[in-house]
C-alpha cells in the first residue's frame, strides 16, 4: 500500500511513518505543510493519503481543505483524515460527495495499531472509517427519534459499528457472534430504518451514515 | 447619488416634518418651560417639591420625543443621559423631597431646562423655515396669477418686492421661485440643523462623556481581569487534577511494569493496559479542556462554522443563518472567542432552562458591528441580572464594548441579541 502522509509535528509524523512501515506500507512522501501535501497528492498517485486536519502555514483546517480539493480533482481518492478533535461538521463535508474512500479518526486511535492500520486499509480499498465519537454523536442526536427506538440494543450496537465502517466479519469478531447472526441483524436494521439493502459493504455504510446525518 | 425625484421628495418631506416640529417647539417647549420655571421657583415654598418631579417627567418625555425623531428622521443620535432614579425610593412626602432633590441635582435636568427656551425660539425658527421656504413661493405664484389686482391702491410687499402691477407680480413670482429653489436645496440640511442644535444642548458635554467612558473602561477592564484570572484558575485546577495526575499514574505504572515484567508477566500486561487507558483518558480530558479554552473549529474556520459545529452537538435542531460579507468571516480572535462562548451559553440555556425544541441563530454584520441573535421557542422568562448567566455574558461582551438585549416574555419565545463592534477580515 502506497501512502502519502501529512502531519506537521515531527514526533507524530515520525511515529506514523514507523508504524505504517512496520505494517508493510510504502511511504511515498511524509510532508509537513498544506502546499507540500497538495503537490504530493497531485504528483504521486498514492493508494491512500493520511492527513492531519491542521497544517501549516495557516494552521487552520488546511489539511482537510487540501484533501477535499484533491478528491474533487480525483474523485474517490482515498483520504484518511486525522485530528485532535472530531466534528460532525467536518465528517459531513468529507462524506458529502458520496464517493466513499473516506476516513476521519481521532489521533488517539493510533494507540491501537492493529485497528488503525485496518482503518487505513479499509479506506484505501474505498471503504469508510468514521471515528466512534462521530457516530455516537450522530446516534445521541437521534436518540429521541422513533425510528431508532425500534431497534433492539444489540441492533443499535451493530448499527454503531457498521456506521464506523466495519465489515460484517469485523463486527462479528468484536461482538463475539457468528457472521450469520450479524447478517441477520443488519437486514433487520435496514428493514426497520426503511433503507435499501445492498450487497456492497461501502454503499451500505454510506447509506447508514446519510440516514443518521439526516436526523 | 439618489434620483432627482427621490431627492425632491426628501426635501418636501423635510418641510412637512419641520412644520410639525415647529408646533412642538412653540407649544410644548413654551408651556413646559413656563411650568418648570414656576414649579422650581415654588420649591422653597414647598408646593414646588410636589409639582417639580411631575413637570420634569413631562420635560423628559418631551426631550425623549425629540431624541426619537432625531434618530428616526436624521442620523443624529442624541444620548439620553439622565441619572437613574432609585427604583425603591421611599413613599410619602419624604420620597417626594428625595426625588425632587435628585432630579434637581442631575446636570441633565439643567441641560433640558437650558434647551427649552432655545428650542422655543431658535429651534422653532429653524424648524419652521423649511415649511416657509416651500409655502411662501405659493403666495408669489398666486399674486402673479392675478391676486395682485386686489393691491393696486396699496402695494403688498412680497419679500422686498412691492406688488401693485402684473410686472411686479411677476417679479414676486421670480423671487418666489428663487426661494423655492433654496428650500428644495437646503430643507433637509435645515431640519438636520434643528436636531444638531438640540444635540448641542441636550447631549452631555465632551468632558462628561469622556469621564463616563473612563468609568466604563475601568469597570470593564476590572471585569476582564477578573474573568481571565478565574479562567486561569479553572484551567490550572483541571490540569492539576486531570491530565497531570493521569500522567503521574502512567509513570508509576510504567516503573512498576519494569519491575514486574519478568517476575509476573500477567500482572505487567494488566498494568500496561491500565497505563494505556490512562493515556487515553488524559487525552480526552485535554481535548475537553482545549475546547473550553479555544475551540479548535473556531481557530480553524471562524465563528460561523464553529457555531454550526456547536449546533450539530445539541440534541435540539438549531437553524443557523449567516449573512456576513463575502469572504470575510474572521473577526479578531478575542472577539470571535467571546461571541462563540456567548452563543454557546445561550444555546445551553435554551436547551436546559427554556426546554426549547427549536432554536435559531442569526449572524450578520452591519455598521462596523457583528450582530448575533439566538432565539428559541422555549418557556421564556430569561432576564439579565440577579447573577444570571446572561449578566456574565453581558460583562464579558462589555470588554469589547459589546451589548446584549434580551426579550423573553413568560411563555416565550426568547430572543437574545448581541452586538459587538469589530472588523471582519
Amino acid at each position: 500500500m502506497r501512502v502519502v502522509l501529512a502531519e506537521d509535528l515531527f514526533l507524530l509524523r515520525d511515529g506514523l511513518v514507523r508504524l505504517l512501515q512496520a505494517y508493510g506500507c510504502e511511504i511515498l512522501a511524509a510532508v509537513e505543510s498544506g502546499p507540500e501535501l497538495s503537490k504530493a497528492l497531485a504528483e504521486l498517485e498514492p493508494d491512500v493519503a493520511v492527513v492531519d486536519v491542521r497544517l501549516p502555514p495557516s494552521h487552520t483546517d488546511e489539511g482537510l481543505q487540501c484533501a477535499l480539493a484533491a478528491r474533487r480533482a480525483r474523485p474517490g481518492l482515498p483520504v484518511l483524515v486525522l485530528s485532535q478533535h472530531v466534528e460532525q461538521l467536518y465528517a459531513r463535508e468529507l462524506l458529502a460527495d458520496g464517493n466513499g474512500g473516506v476516513g476521519y479518526l481521532l489521533k488517539d486511535r493510533v494507540f491501537d495499531a492493529d485497528q488503525f492500520v485496518d482503518a487505513v486499509r479499509r479506506v484505501a480499498a474505498g471503504g469508510t472509517a468514521m471515528d466512534p465519537q462521530v457516530i455516537s454523536q450522530l446516534l445521541s442526536r437521534r436518540s429521541q427519534d422513533k425510528p431508532l427506538g425500534g431497534l433492539t440494543p444489540r441492533e443499535r450496537e451493530v448499527l454503531e459499528l457498521m456506521a464506523q465502517g466495519r465489515s460484517n466479519t469485523a463486527i462479528a469478531g468484536q461482538l463475539v457472534v457468528t457472521e450469520r447472526a450479524i447478517a441477520k441483524h443488519t437486514s433487520n436494521i435496514f428493514a426497520k430504518l426503511g433503507l435499501e439493502v445492498s450487497d456492497d459493504d461501502n454503499r451500505r455504510v454510506l447509506a447508514v451514515l446519510a440516514f443518521l446525518d439526516r436526523g | 447619488m439618489t434620483r432627482p425625484a427621490e431627492y425632491l421628495r426628501g426635501q418636501l418631506i423635510s418641510a412637512v416634518r419641520g412644520f410639525a416640529l415647529s408646533f412642538l417647539c412653540i407649544v410644548a417647549s413654551t408651556v413646559l418651560f413656563c411650568f418648570s420655571v414656576v414649579s422650581i421657583a415654588l420649591v422653597p415654598l414647598g408646593v414646588g417639591v410636589l409639582t417639580t418631579p411631575l413637570v420634569l417627567a413631562a420635560v423628559r418625555a418631551h426631550a425623549d420625543r425629540r431624541r426619537l425623531l432625531a434618530g428616526r428622521w436624521t442620523d443624529i443620535r442624541i444620548a439620553r443621559t439622565y441619572r437613574p432614579l432609585p427604583a425603591d425610593g421611599r413613599g410619602g412626602i419624604a420620597g417626594h423631597v428625595e426625588r425632587c432633590l435628585l432630579l434637581l441635582k442631575d446636570p441633565a435636568t439643567w441641560r433640558d431646562l437650558r434647551w427649552l427656551p432655545v428650542d422655543m425660539t431658535a429651534g422653532y425658527l429653524v424648524a419652521l423655515l423649511p415649511a416657509v421656504l416651500v409655502l411662501y413661493p405659493v403666495e408669489g405664484a398666486v399674486l402673479a396669477a392675478g391676486l395682485w389686482r386686489v393691491f393696486t391702491e396699496d402695494p403688498n410687499w412680497y419679500g422686498f418686492v412691492p406688488v401693485d402691477s402684473q410686472a411686479s407680480a411677476l417679479a414676486a413670482l421670480a423671487l418666489g421661485l428663487v426661494i423655492l429653489a433654496v428650500g428644495l436645496r437646503y430643507n433637509s440640511t435645515l431640519l438636520r440643523g434643528h436636531f444638531a442644535l438640540a444635540k448641542a444642548l441636550l447631549d452631555r458635554p465632551l468632558e462628561a462623556e469622556l469621564s463616563e467612558r473612563i468609568d466604563r473602561l475601568t469597570e470593564t477592564r476590572h471585569d476582564a481581569v477578573d474573568t481571565s484570572a478565574a479562567e486561569l484558575r479553572r484551567i490550572e485546577r483541571d490540569l492539576h487534577d486531570g491530565a497531570q495526575a493521569r500522567l503521574v499514574a502512567m509513570g508509576m505504572h510504567l516503573s512498576t511494569i519494569e519491575a514486574l515484567i519478568e517476575k509476573d508477566p500477567a500482572q505487567a500486561k494488566q498494568l500496561i493496559s491500565m497505563a494505556r487507558q490512562n493515556s487515553a483518558e488524559a487525552l480526552t480530558e485535554l481535548r475537553d479542556l482545549v475546547r473550553g479554552i479555544h475551540p479548535p473549529v473556531l481557530a480553524e474556520r471562524g465563528l460561523p462554522d464553529a457555531v454550526r459545529a456547536l449546533a450539530l452537538r445539541l440534541p435540539v435542531p438549531v437553524q443557523v443563518d449567516v449573512d456576513l460579507p463575502e469572504g470575510a468571516v474572521r473577526a479578531e480572535a478575542p472577539v470571535e472567542s467571546a461571541a462563540y462562548f456567548a452563543v454557546s451559553e445561550l444555546l445551553t440555556n435554551a436547551v436546559k432552562h427554556a426546554q426549547a425544541d427549536a432554536i435559531w441563530v442569526d449572524m450578520s454584520y452591519a455598521a462596523g458591528a457583528l450582530r448575533v441573535s439566538v432565539g428559541d421557542n422555549g418557556r421564556g422568562e430569561a432576564a439579565v441580572g440577579g447573577g444570571s448567566g446572561l449578566s456574565g455574558i453581558e460583562r464579558r461582551l462589555g470588554t469589547f464594548d459589546g451589548v446584549l438585549a434580551v426579550s423573553s416574555p413568560a411563555g416565550g419565545p426568547t430572543m437574545v441579541t448581541m452586538e459587538i463592534p469589530c472588523a471582519l477580515s
